[in-house]
């Protein structure tokens, strides 16, 4: 039997906390689309794991159901995200975002 | 017994590769640091007793996730540097906006005294069987749906991906 009592949950929360705060930075810091979307993919990530830690600690399936829809919906986001920065590049060649700001007006 | 040990090599490795991800120059490596990232995160859920969750996740992110990343920096030949860096000043506001974040989430979650159930590892929640059973009896309908969402997607990607104008 695992003795997973002896890592508290605090561990978790702080140990996320930080991985999201580093996809924040991440996304603040870089002009590279395919960087930002790397760093959407690191919070998401983190969310997940606090996530599935909480459904084990509170012995709840419902937090890993959770867990896997989040996934789902992470794999969609990527594909639709990535063939517009293809669809970008085709059209500007340049990944830049700096570029992409005809909407912004 | 050995558990914290493993718990802090994984973050450590998970928090490093995720620096690395910003740190490093180009694109390429980005990717394979942050599939070292999801293969330590994956550690973690198998160190949480979800081995359904672990699987799932080495199959969708470290499979296809970081496969869709690789063509996509290789086939368009992105892996240059970025040719016009932000500013400094951007970068340092950067740097104090996520770390006024983190101590935020720090600062809230030390003083979060939570008492979770004693012996959380009664029960293998996190097992094929019992998910599974989950997944089809209560959470049936989403289930469904999110199938629907992929083929939208499907649909979304190869329409944008076409060569003709839309």
């Amino acid at each position: 039997m695992t003795n997973l009592t002896t890592i508290p949950i605090h561990y978790y929360l702080i140990f996320c906390s930080v991985l999201f705060s580093i996809g924040v930075f991440g996304v603040l810091i870089k002009r590279n689309v395919l960087v930002i979307l790397m760093s959407i993919e690191l919070m998401i990530n983190s969310i997940n794991l606090l996530l599935a830690a909480f459904s084990t600690y509170t012995n709840d399936p419902a937090g890993q159901i959770f867990v896997f829809f989040i996934m789902v919906v992470a794999a969609a986001e990527v594909a639709i995200g990535l063939a517009i920065v293809v669809l970008i590049y085709r059209t500007t060649h340049s990944i830049d975002i700096n570029i992409l700001n005809k909407l912004k007006w | 017994m050995f558990s914290p040990y493993i718990f802090h090599f994984l973050s450590i490795m998970a928090l490093f590769s995720a620096v690395m991800v910003l740190a490093s120059k180009k694109p390429i490596h980005s990717v394979l640091f942050l599939t070292m990232t999801f293969f330590a995160i994956a550690g973690h859920y198998v160190l949480l007793n979800a081995q359904f969750l672990a699987v799932v996740h080495v199959i969708v992110y470290a499979g296809a996730i970081m496969v869709l990343f690789l063509f996509t920096v290789m086939l368009l030949n992105l892996n240059k540097d970025e040719r016009s860096p932000k500013p400094i000043w951007v970068k340092i506001m950067a740097l104090i906006a996520g770390g006024m974040l983190m101590l935020t989430l720090i600062g809230v979650f030390r003083g979060y005294d939570i008492r979770l159930a004693q012996d959380p590892m009664t029960a293998q929640i996190g097992l094929v069987k019992n998910l599974g059973k989950i997944l089809y009896h209560d959470y049936l309908l989403p289930f469904e749906m999110s199938s629907v969402l992929f083929l939208t997607a499907m649909v979304g990607a190869v329409l944008l991906g076409k060569k003709e104008q839309i």
